[in-house]
């Protein structure tokens, strides 16, 4: 067509930015916040976004979304908060043990696959553990329009409450925790009866919560459209698994721990993505010819794509060959 | 009484299912005319749905409001129009809460400014049932004069407000609950096709 | 940079012209002899200095007579702006990335002065110097989608992002090829599509959803569809049908190279970042006949495309009835040789008609 037709570039635009504080909050989380290297303002984003954090640790790259936790009017500061996994990939771990103030990232543009409904009378947030993160973004934006909204955060102990001191002392009437080691659960059933109509529940947390609160409100009778929930799932390790791609003309291996997307990232290939975590559709690859099994963990597509699709973010292959369109 | 297949069409042209029982807590029920019958379909399938149930009915001349009294709903209401249930059914609406199932059946008409009503009371259009029954005459908006036609059966037809004859469209408005009729003579003034009544 | 605004009309006397300069960058849609619908999307980010592409929202010689013909069809049928309630956030992100572009693109003809959230907003061609609370709509004189797009040219659909889905919530819908936004408004991608011919079956909407859903802050796209309307009449909605259609059947072929009209639209999206809503600005460029094939290139392409084209996109795009005078006309400019390929006419190295 006309003068500019450069490919997009994979993945969201990036941005530069220096490590200006690193805040253990407890035991498992610490906060992370950053200003623009250049000394502007970053863009300001619809809650619920999050942000991809670019990691160099040796010579493997990481890029691991984070919910942007800030208030989206503050364009001054991004906030984070990462919770420790011991046994996950390294990215967590790698935030917490070498990121120290002053280091200088890159962290994508905002991304929004969780965003309000602003048709909604009526927000209700539930918030296992760290799924907490997106929804201080939220509660800041609805305070600023004056819309309403109400809090359901359930925490393993007091120790592990994280921001619970924080929202309880500022809005003591939307906020209600629930302490597991207290035996304290969300009576869900209750709390979903008689809320008025045009009411919409926001889930974020382990994949057990979020499937508990899709069949609990459903079987109440509420459309899943008033249901919103957001998963970031992690690449899960799998058997390593050979992979032909025809486009770049290669053959290579997938590691253990490592998706088959990075594994292309690693070679080299400039292969599309955005999310990172088989939601956005973004890294979808046709599939030449394949001879063995998919593990589609994705939540992009159709069941009669299965045959001909991968999303390589999160899915993997057992088999004899498997040949991509990369 | 059989159901009207609709020819499949354009992306926007609504398409009507099978009303099934569904969890909740609180059933409402908007029928027009043959729609009755989807109605008694329905507590043949659940018999228990009846007792949370509340029936909008609009017989247009049909006798089965008898029939609809007799399966013993919560809340029974007959009415002459849509126009005259309209209040009812927005005071009725308010006063509800998530966990309310919906189910309209019966003119297009019907079904559709029932619809109208239940997504301005923030319902989201895929979670309310609709099934067909009985005419098959259109809603139509004119483009012009944004005047609405009811009961439309024939293809072109007169605006009854502006009186520009209008060839009829197929595409849908959900927030008009009207199908489009544009000016069939524009390009050739009074050159009107004879009239042809719909899906013949 | 300093722009010469037409003083001309859209209806009535249909005074516009295209200037030499507005013409030889003219959004020449066809890149190759032949038409088929095509998710071509690119990214918006620039192009050669002075064309259409360069700047985000292109201002042009037409700039106040479209501002001004706006303000005609919107007294007199308000129906063709519209925002549903819970768009109006989105309506503050569009007006502040039109006018955080315009006055970065073109520092003489627009200024934007912010201190935190009071802001003063001076556009020089059309007179306007408003100061205003930065989402306050009781500090403007309009809803601020309505504001800001009463001073940019092209159309405007805002859509909201839900269900995997753009559902058309709002709009400034003046310069349309033939929809009506008061009955499209609340509809989602395929609805409003839905009257398009071929395009559904061939996947078309599937591909370009999923595209148009993964747009990201920063990282606008573009593409460029068309049609054909006879005199340059910008306001061809449905709504006026009944008094415009008319004008189809006037064509003579001692008058067609003025009044036929190859319409462009160059559309972008946005994604707007407070309310998460794509921008769909559809902007419209008008050229006539005669001005066309001046370009050598142009008019052997644009006789084989029209010539070529099936029956249902003419039929669908209105001039089904006109091909055969447009294709008499454009013959004459078509002398069978070969066309370059892409958009721009290439005066330099394009042969001159051989007939």
């Amino acid at each position: 067509m006309s003068a500019a037709p450069q490919r997009a570039k994979a993945g969201a635009e990036k941005i530069e930015v220096i490590v200006s504080a690193v805040l253990p909050l407890n035991d498992l989380v610490t906060r992370f916040e950053f200003k623009r290297k250049d000394g502007n303002r970053f863009p300001t984003f619809s809650a619920g976004a999050h942000t991809v954090v670019h990691m160099r640790d040796g010579d493997r790259q990481r890029l691991n979304p984070y919910s942007l936790m800030s208030d989206p009017a503050d364009t001054e500061t991004y906030a984070i908060s990462v919770r420790r996994d011991d046994e996950g990939r390294g990215g967590s771990l790698f935030m917490h043990n070498n990121v120290k103030v002053g280091d200088a990232m890159e962290i994508t543009y905002p991304v929004n696959l969780f965003s309000l409904d602003l048709r909604a009378k009526k927000h209700v947030f539930l918030a296992g553990g760290i799924g907490i993160t997106p929804f201080m973004a939220m509660i800041a934006q609805l305070e600023r329009s004056s819309d309403p909204w109400e809090l359901h955060y359930s925490v393993r102990t007091e120790a592990l409450g994280t921001y619970v001191d924080q929202l309880v002392s500022k809005y003591p009437n939307k906020v209600r925790i629930y302490y597991d080691d207290q035996s304290q659960s969300i009576n869900l059933e209750n709390l979903l009866d008689g809320q008025p109509l045009g009411t919409n529940v926001y889930v974020c947390g382990p994949k057990g919560m979020i499937d508990w609160v899709h069949k609990t409100a459903a079987a109440a009778g509420w459309p899943d459209a008033n249901v919103h929930s957001e998963e970031f799932t992690a690449p899960q390790p799998g058997k390593e698994f050979q992979v032909r791609l025809c486009r770049s003309e290669k053959t290579i291996t997938v590691g253990e721990n490592e998706s088959l997307l990075e594994a292309m990232e690693r070679e080299g290939v400039d292969a599309p993505f955005l999310c990172r975590g088989g939601a956005c559709g973004q890294c979808e690859t046709n599939v030449v010819s394949s001879d063995g099994e998919f593990i589609h963990r994705d939540h992009w597509l159709e069941p009669d794509e299965h045959g001909n699709k991968i999303m390589p973010c999160v899915s993997r292959f057992i088999g004899k060959s498997l040949e991509i369109d990369r | 009484m059989s159901k009207f297949q609709f020819p499949e069409s354009i992306k926007s042209r609504p398409v009507y299912g099978t009303l099934e029982a569904r969890p909740g807590k609180y059933h409402l029920m908007i029928a027009d005319a043959e729609g009755a019958e989807a109605i008694l379909h329905l507590h043949e399938q659940d018999a228990g749905l009846m007792a949370k149930a509340h029936i909008i009915y609009i017989p247009k001349g049909s006798n089965l409001g008898e029939r609809l009294r007799a399966i013993r709903p919560a809340q029974y209401y007959e009415g002459p129009t849509y126009e005259a249930a309209a209040s009812r059914i927005e005071r009725v609406l308010e006063a509800s809460h998530m966990g309310t199932q919906i189910y309209l059946t019966g003119t297009e008409g019907l079904m559709g400014q029932a619809m109208r009503a239940c997504m301005n009371a923030g319902i989201p259009h895929t979670a309310i049932q609709t099934e067909h029954r009985g005419s098959v005459a259109r809603r139509m908006q004119c483009v012009h004069c944004k005047g609405i036609t009811e009961d439309v059966e024939t293809d072109p037809f007169e605006c009854s407000h502006c009186g520009l004859n209008l060839f009829v469209r197929d595409h849908y408005s959900r927030r008009l609950a009207a199908f489009q009729g544009v000016c069939i003579d524009a390009e050739d003034p009074g050159n009107v096709p004879e009239k042809v009544e719909l899906y013949k | 940079m300093t722009i010469q605004f037409n003083k001309e009309t859209f209806r009535d006397d249909y005074s516009f012209k295209n200037s030499d300069w507005a013409i030889q960058r003219f959004p020449f849609p066809f890149h190759e002899d032949s038409y088929m619908y095509s998710v071509n999307m690119e990214q918006h980010r620039g192009g050669p200095a002075g064309s259409v592409y360069e700047k985000r929202f292109d201002v042009d010689e037409h700039y106040i007579s479209e501002m001004e013909d706006r303000a005609m069809v919107l007294a007199d049928d308000p129906l063709r702006c519209q925002s549903l309630p819970h768009m109006t956030l989105a309506g503050w992100d569009l007006l502040e990335l039109i006018m955080v572009s315009k006055s970065e693109d073109y520092p003489d003809l627009f200024e934007l002065h912010r201190e935190g959230d009071i802001w003063r907003w001076i556009n020089k061609p059309m007179g306007i110097d408003d100061t205003f609370t930065f989402l306050d709509e009781t500090t403007l004189p309009y809803g601020p989608m309505e504001y800001i797009t009463r001073q940019t040219q092209g159309d405007f659909c805002v859509l909201d992002q839900r269900d995997d889905n753009l559902w058309m919530d709002a709009g400034m819908v003046t310069t349309q090829a033939d929809w009506s936004l008061d009955f499209d408004i609340g509809m989602n991608f395929f609805e409003w599509h839905a009257p398009v011919p071929l395009a559904h079956e061939k996947g078309i909407f599937k591909r370009a959803l999923k595209f148009l859903l993964n747009i990201q802050q920063g990282a606008p796209a573009r593409r460029l569809n068309w049609t054909m309307t006879v005199n340059p009449l910008l306001d061809t909605s449905p709504e006026n049908y009944h008094k415009w259609g008319i004008q189809k059947t006037t064509l003579t072929p001692e008058n067609i190279g003025a009044k036929q009209h190859l319409r462009v639209e160059l559309q972008s999206f946005f994604r707007l970042p407070r309310s998460n809503a794509l921008v769909f600005p559809i902007r419209c460029y008008l050229i006539a006949f005669q001005d066309i094939v001046k370009s050598p290139k142009w008019g052997r392409r644009l006789h084989r495309v029209i010539r070529d084209l099936p029956e249902e996109l003419a039929t669908y795009k209105g001039f089904i009835d006109n091909r055969p005078m447009m294709l008499d006309f454009l013959s004459k400019y078509d002398d069978g040789l070969p066309t370059s390929p892409g958009v721009f006419p290439d005066n330099e190295t394009e042969p001159a008609l051989q007939k």
